[in-house]
């Protein structure tokens, strides 16, 4: 097939810095103090959302009531990338508007699964217990609100998105396929306009207690990404991020801004033994061609042990000129939206010229590798 | 070599192996057999007490393992049987070393309560998640990460075959298997990928699932015989049964099957795709997304109504479902609906969820091949408004060479797949 070229004409982004294009702009280009709440769940510190006017992008309190925070957050940054891509009310566009959304899910009520589980101890018939305690005290709609897949669901009910959508499990690697493979679809022909992203609520215990089972949490206090050895490990932040992605044509066609031209996005797994993070990324870096001097690299990397490392080896060695920025240092890690978030940033920096040219990388915090190749538009 | 080609100059999508694994049995034959015979796999839930219940009844499937398991454990089990059958058959690549990439429907799974119980007795005191934090942070349950984050199974199952890439896992709810399908089609159309392995899997039937889809009143509560609970198109339907199962397929450039003397099974010929942006679990009244689903699927084909010889249905049992499919059929298929057969498997082996568009998929292949059309079964009591062919209680012999499949999914997925005989001659 005809490989298209392919732009990015909407980013939708909210963090912990706040939202939208130019506060991601000044961040990137100033560097500064990161957000960090080491209190509210310590010992381990996270990058809380900075709070959204919710009405400005989901209208209806029912649709807000409908969604645990990941999901809002999601369809809030949605909602914005529509805007930037000058989308929000073309109604024709959003009935083929084509949807690849990373997502994870859950979000426990915390307060009923500890009272159950206290409960259990002493139950003389712990299943009919369970049973009846979550018939009693789970909100019917709960699941709703936690399922996957229905982060497209309220992104087609509140903004009108009526074109096929598709949600990516997976961590970290999902928000890289989903990339890779809306770029590969509007590339090949298969699309000519995609709405692709994810998001990431890092203020719950319950993701919290998912990674510190691997013990992949950093403790404490907030260090830079690439400056963890002390104490390796995530410092997750709630992010969101979407991007419009378009073919050239398309985007010319009607006059659409191009952010950037997202020109390569690839994906790999090694099978993580010392040394395959390092192979892996340079191989898929090696695939963009020579990275010129006046570039920017933007890395999606977790800050866990040994994999960080390697990352930043394969970047000095691809790219030694370039400027390094790791997403983690400024919004935190927002392990499916980790690598949208990166390729929102590195958009962002060359439309406003910070750099003439970008590549964004990521390893996964247990499996998944992942590169993608912006250019200016 | 002669390259063939679709109507739309895109490589042909061949199928080159099958598997399955309901709650009917493991593999083609067993399943086949079952099917044709108007078998139900639904039956009292027996792994976890049922006590207090609206909906104790399942699908589930109780043979694979002698001890407690997890969803994923189960759900990693069931397409490793399904992938090993496809793969078999097949014929491609040295063992373990799959020629391809995967695409996969998992269902979205959590911590278990067994699991979170067992780091609750860790805890001193009344339990909260601080507790639970400070259990895990002791790495003894250092196994319990892997187990339970999303990408779990299918990085185990693309360790076991081989496969090539990034792995995909996927959900778009009930209509995930047939994403799956849709999405090892588009690889080889772009010509990334020659070869992909493509499996819905679902075995997450706990007690917090069921009573999930019980508090959406989705479920079935005809518990009495569990056989009769799920029948698609009746009058008296009144929700769906859970079910567990894998199906697994082998998609393959249509021209590189052929080099190699693989036997093609079939050809996945259109798939079609729509989003609803009516509601979270209910469909467009008007039934627009479904329909322009299936005429999308039929147009990616470059096929007509007319050339469509069965409908493997999506034919949950829920009074909406099945009026929403047979209005939307109507629309598409016109006068000619009432004569069209249109069959739900899911009268025998329940709602498989994430795992349903592929085990549909692969039972579609099969009749097929077999020129029989597995029954809806439980038709006793037709409901007036839906006027349908629905194959009621006993198989029927036919000649299908063409099946639209249809797959509807909560969050408006709707995803609908033309599946072909084999060209007669290559």
């Amino acid at each position: 097939m005809n490989r298209r070229d392919v732009v990015i004409t909407g980013i939708g982004i909210a963090s912990s810095l706040g939202e939208g294009i130019e506060a991601h702009a000044a961040a990137l280009a100033a560097g500064g103090t990161p957000v960090v709440d080491t209190e509210s769940f310590e010992p381990y510190p996270v990058h809380p959302l900075l709070a959204l006017e919710l009405d400005r992008q989901i209208p209806k309190k029912s649709d807000q009531r409908q969604m645990e925070p990941w999901q809002r957050l999601g369809v809030y940054a949605a909602g914005l990338a529509l805007d930037s891509a000058g989308l929000k009310d073309d109604a024709e566009a959003k009935s083929a508007l084509q949807v690849i959304v990373a997502a994870g899910g859950g979000e426990r009520d915390h307060a009923v699964d500890s009272a159950i589980l206290s409960g259990l101890r002493g139950a003389n018939e712990p299943g009919a217990y369970l049973n009846e305690h979550l018939m009693g005290d789970l909100r019917p709609t709960l699941f709703l609100a936690q399922l996957s897949n229905l982060l497209a669901g309220n992104i087609a009910i509140v903004h009108g998105v009526t074109g096929p959508s598709r949600t990516f499990m997976g961590e970290e690697q999902a928000g890289v396929d989903a990339i890779r493979t809306a770029h590969a679809r509007i590339a090949s022909g298969q699309s000519d306009l995609m709405l692709v992203g994810g998001a990431y609520n890092a203020e719950r215990r319950d993701m919290l207690l998912l990674f510190e089972l691997g013990g992949y949490l950093r403790r404490d206090s907030f260090a830079p990404v690439f400056e963890r050895e002390d104490a390796p490990g995530l410092i997750t932040g709630s992010a969101g991020a979407f991007l419009v992605l378009e073919s050239a044509e398309r985007a010319a066609a009607r006059g659409a801004k191009a952010y950037a031209k997202l020109s390569h996005a690839g994906a790999a797994r090694s099978r993580r033994a010392p040394g395959t993070v390092e192979s892996a990324l340079t191989k898929l870096v090696g695939a963009f061609g020579a990275i010129g001097p006046d570039s920017l690299a933007i890395s999606a990397a977790t800050g866990c042990a040994g994999i960080t490392a390697e990352e930043a080896a394969a970047l000095k060695a691809a790219a030694p000129s370039a400027k390094r920025i790791a997403a983690g240092d400024l919004v935190g890690h927002g392990v499916e939206a980790a690598f949208p978030v990166s390729v929102a940033l590195a958009a962002i920096a060359l439309s406003a010229g910070q750099a003439k040219e970008a590549i964004v990388t990521g390893a996964g915090h247990w499996r998944g590798e992942g590169a993608a190749h912006l250019v200016q538009a | 070599m002669t390259t063939h080609r679709d109507a739309k100059g895109r490589p042909l999508v061949a199928v080159t192996g099958l598997g399955v694994v309901t709650s009917l049995g493991q593999g083609k034959d067993a399943n086949w057999q079952a099917l044709t015979a108007g078998q139900s796999g639904i039956h009292r839930i027996e792994r976890f007490p049922t006590e207090g219940l609206r909906t104790t009844i399942g699908g589930t499937v109780d043979f694979l393992f002698d001890g407690p398991f997890t969803a994923p454990q189960l759900s990693e089990k069931l397409a490793t049987l399904a992938a090993e059958e496809a793969v078999g058959q097949s014929g491609i690549g040295p063992d373990g070393d799959f020629p391809g990439e995967l695409f996969m429907a998992v269902p979205p799974v959590e911590m278990e309560w067994p699991q979170k119980q067992e780091l609750a007795q860790a805890v001193d005191g009344e339990v909260d998640y601080d507790g639970l934090l400070r259990a895990a942070a002791t790495r003894k349950f250092a196994a319990m990460h892997e187990l339970f984050v999303f990408g779990g199974v299918a990085d185990h199952i693309a360790d076991r075959f081989g496969t090539k890439g990034s792995p995909i896992s996927l959900s778009t709810a009930c209509s995930s298997g047939a994403t799956a399908i849709q999405m090892g089609v588009e690889a080889i159309r772009r010509g990334e990928t020659q070869a992909a392995l493509c499996i819905g899997t679902d075995g997450s039937i706990h007690a917090e699932a069921l009573i999930r889809f019980s508090l959406l009143s989705a479920l079935s509560t005809q518990n009495d015989p569990p056989e009769g609970a799920a029948k698609p198109f009746s009058k008296n339907r009144d929700g769906f049964v859970m079910g567990e199962g894998a199906g697994a397929l082998v998609l393959e450039d249509y021209d590189h099957a052929l080099a190699r003397g693989a036997t093609i099974l079939g050809i996945v010929a259109g798939c079609g795709e729509r989003g609803d942006g009516f509601h979270r679990t209910r469909s467009s009244p008007d039934g627009k997304p479904a329909i322009l689903a299936m005429q999308d699927a039929l147009a990616d084909a470059g096929l007509t109504p007319d050339d469509v010889d069965y409908i493997n249905a999506h034919g949950t049992s829920t009074p909406e479902n099945d009026k929403m499919e047979a209005m939307s059929c109507a629309a598409v298929f016109g006068e000619r609906m009432a004569k069209l057969p249109i069959s739900s498997n899911k009268s025998m082996i329940g709602h498989t969820l994430t795992a349903a568009g592929a085990v549909e998929a692969v039972i579609s292949f099969l009749t097929i091949a077999n020129g029989t059309i597995p029954p809806t079964i439980n038709y006793a009591n037709p409901d007036p408004a839906i006027t349908l062919d629905v194959v009621p209680n006993e198989a029927r012999k036919a000649k299908v060479k063409t099946i639209l499949s249809n797959s509807f999914g909560f969050g408006g997925q709707n995803t609908c797949l033309v599946l072909t005989a084999p060209p007669e001659a290559a």
